[in-house]
């Protein structure tokens, strides 16, 4: 009697523990359900600004705008002149180097190199009004552009080379009237468009992201959710979440996909196992640049090659350029596999006036932090934008050279072809030396791919990364993954060990039969 | 010679386990090593639930063998024995060849002779426990960290892993030879019946005593030649 309790309580705990361990620990699967749904309710406006008596006027310049907008609205100007948008730099930690404020006004890329000597031009994209070649204009609110963001006619637009000026013809009062929280449009029309052309750049940001439908974007879709840019960079007092870290350095204020989706979404447990070391988007961008083409790699060192004493341009099929003398030679791709990188969140910079150790080494223009086993880190995908670019070789410092000039003969390179003079010029304005000496270096900058995201049906599969050759991680080397890595002692001492078993049982065995065999024939005789 | 007679020796939960122990460790064997990229079959991701869900039922099934084996005292057969095993080795590697008969007589008290004994004790001590922790780590690896528990930390997958891959190889060796040596029993197939039926023809004790019955050691030296006709 005591032997049956025992097996039944027993048996009773082996099937509690089995269902315990078997039951999926899963996230509801209505959680997605109940995302759709919440996104679905767009809600209407809550403020028409068509009706308010102060907008009923006609407005000369942009700028007596802004001064009605902040007769309202007024504190938000104070916001907006703290942020990154307005200051064009961030204050920022980065081991080892301490406190540094990091921008457009030091940091160093490898598609125009600087935004140093080129404000006026670059201003097309500030969120400030009236810029001026000395870029100065950080004081005056009544500069703030309110329009580029919260125009929700679609027909804001700023003109080119004129310090952040919006094109002269525009009826700011009706913009002024339908106003609202941006929209697509207002945030593509410069963030698409970085580095002087669509989709240059990101790879993930680009014009085709106005209208995407779900397999270009699965959020943003218009056959889909419909999301748009605010959606997921949630703002606070005109401080916008999400960064990119061509220009950042510490892991805050970011967006992440499981603000929404949580840090378990699969329904697969072997899938919500991966979330602590690969980010969403590892698996869920699968490709980039989906629609148009993206600049993966530029050739500074070509500049100025001339036609009939003119300078050209050479173009591939799909009209990007591969040359142009003002800039150099260029490659472009298109459906790229991200390249992956350990990413904890942090970066460093190199920053205007950086002395680099080795002149033959690769400049990492924006080195990400990261590792396996750094706790906080994650796998990320990423576009490596490669460059062959500007250096003073004797300083051993890149080169900001003077690129845009109005005319001819004020020593700009896109007008003169001249490097040395540019450069000096350039780094004249930067406050650095110069030797005389310009010769060029390979640099990389790192951009994280965020945007493009596809559904569960398009995502990475296992095998794309779980496979011994050519893996999409076959890079990172750092770790032990299954499918992927093994112990070539334990793989040769296994296949031998089940060589040896076999043929050692098949010899047993011949013996046994022969041994058989030889027995019944002398049984025979 | 002792009389031999027809008997129950292997009981319907020991055969379930073994069969069912068996049928696992072969599909673990299978996916696991598409998992290790060695084959591909179910596809890697259905590979990894189906390892999992087979490693858990075999956890659950040893369990239910362990408490088996203790209840009924049938543990006692893995005891490792040094007796009669120099007579084993003989027999495999030569008296098995001229038809010697095994040096010891099985009886539902001793089911194992003393290489089978050596060889269970070894799998059920090291490389059956040792697969079973590495599999599990393999599996629960990343909880510790995720809840923080930093002392419970396994800093990486490797070690695990190539003890796991490594366990996996000696397993599939021992199947090899057990399956081969199914065959050796007193017909080809005997063997096999007995551990599908439960029923062996076994040498009934010559008398009381409950030690193993064992044949004396003349019968091994003896050339097999000799008793044939």
């Amino acid at each position: 009697m005591k032997k049956i309790l025992l097996l039944l309580a027993f048996a009773a705990i082996a099937v509690l523990s089995a269902v315990a361990l078997l039951a999926p620990a899963d996230a509801p699967p209505s959680a997605l359900t109940e995302l759709r749904e919440k996104m679905e309710t767009k809600p209407a406006k809550k403020v028409d600004h068509a009706v308010f008596p102060a907008l009923q006027r006609r407005f000369e310049r942009p700028q007596d705008v802004t001064e009605t907008c902040i007769s309202c609205h007024n504190h938000r100007h104070t916001e907006v002149m703290r942020s990154n948008h307005w200051n064009w730099e961030r204050e920022e930690y980065v081991a080892g180097r301490g406190v540094v404020y990091i921008g457009k006004k030091n940091a160093m890329n490898n598609f125009c190199i600087g935004a140093m000597g080129n404000e006026k031009s670059c201003a097309k994209c500030h969120i400030g009004l009236g810029m001026s070649e000395a870029g100065m204009t950080y004081t005056d609110a009544t500069n703030i552009d309110c329009l580029v963001c919260h125009d929700n006619t679609e027909t804001y637009a700023k003109a080119s080379e004129q310090g952040g000026a919006p094109v002269a013809t525009l009826d700011f009062g009706h913009i002024a009237r339908n106003v609202g929280k941006p929209m697509r449009s207002n945030c593509g029309v410069c963030h698409f468009y970085g580095g002087g052309g669509n989709n240059v750049k990101h790879g993930d940001l680009e014009e085709a992201l106005f209208q995407p439908t779900r397999d270009v974007d699965v959020h943003m879709g218009i056959d889909g959710m419909d999301m748009g840019c605010v959606d997921c960079h949630i703002t606070e007092e005109h401080n916008i979440a999400g960064k990119l870290y061509s220009l950042s350095s510490m892991n805050r204020n970011r967006a992440y996909c499981e603000t929404c989706h949580g840090e378990t979404p699969h329904e697969s447990g072997v899938l919500n196992e991966h979330t602590l070391k690969v980010a969403c988007q590892t698996c869920h961008i699968p490709v980039y640049a989906k629609v148009n083409a993206t600049k993966t790699h530029w050739d500074w060192s070509t500049v100025g090659k001339l036609k009939n004493g003119e300078p050209y341009e050479v173009d591939d099929e799909e009209g990007n350029h591969t040359y142009l003398s003002i800039k150099g030679s260029f490659k472009w791709g298109k459906q790229l596999e991200p390249e992956y990188v350990w990413f904890n969140g942090t970066a460093s910079h190199y920053l205007l006036g950086d002395q680099y150790e080795d002149s033959t080494a690769t400049i990492s223009l924006n080195r990400l932090h990261g590792s396996y086993s750094d706790a906080d880190a994650k796998i990320i995908p990423v576009k490596i934008h490669r460059a062959i670019q500007p250096t003073d070789p004797v300083h051993r410092m890149l080169i900001m050279p003077k690129l845009y000039a109005d005319a001819e003969g004020e020593g700009a390179l896109w007008k003169d072809f001249d490097w040395r003079r540019s450069a000096a010029l350039g780094m004249e304005k930067a406050g650095l030396p110069f030797s005389g000496e310009v010769s060029f270096i390979k640099t990389e900058m790192y951009w994280p791919i965020n945007h493009m995201v596809s559904g569960k049906d398009a995502t990475v599969q296992c095998t794309e990364c779980h496979t011994r050759d050519n893996g999409r991680l076959a890079g990172l080397t750092d770790f032990y993954m299954p499918g992927r890595d093994y112990s070539p002692l334990v793989e040769t001492g296994g296949a031998a060990l089940l060589i040896l078993t076999l043929v050692g049982m098949a010899a047993h065995g011949s013996i046994r039969v022969i041994a058989a065999k030889r027995k019944n024939n002398g049984g025979a005789r | 010679m002792s009389p031999v007679k027809h008997v129950y020796v292997y009981r319907a939960f020991e055969r379930f386990w073994h069969w069912s122990q068996a049928l696992l460790i072969m599909f673990l064997a299978v996916t696991g090593f598409e998992i290790h990229g060695s084959i591909s079959f179910f596809g890697f991701e259905n590979a990894v639930t189906y390892h999992n869900i087979a490693a858990y039922a075999l956890i659950i099934l040893i369990i239910f063998a362990i408490f088996w084996h203790l209840s009924t005292g049938e543990w006692r057969q893995y005891l490792p024995t040094l007796t009669h095993l120099r007579a084993y080795l003989n027999y495999y590697l030569f008296g098995i060849f001229r038809d010697a008969p095994h040096p010891t007589k099985k009886t539902v008290l001793s089911k194992l002779n003393p290489l089978q004994k050596l060889v269970y004790f070894g799998l059920k001590t090291i490389i059956l426990p040792g697969m079973l922790l590495t599999g599990l780590l393999y599996i629960l690896y990343r909880y510790p960290q995720q809840h923080g528990v930093e002392a419970l930390n396994v800093e990486s997958l490797r070690t695990i892993a190539i003890l796991h891959t490594a366990g996996a190889f000696l397993l599939i060796a021992f199947l090899i030879a057990h399956l081969y040596l199914i065959t050796t029993g007193d017909t080809v197939t005997s063997n096999l019946k007995a551990m599908l039926t439960g029923f062996e023809d076994v040498h009934e004790k010559d008398d009381d005593d409950t030690k193993e019955v064992i044949q004396s050691q003349e019968t091994i030296q003896q050339p097999a030649t000799e008793t044939a006709p």
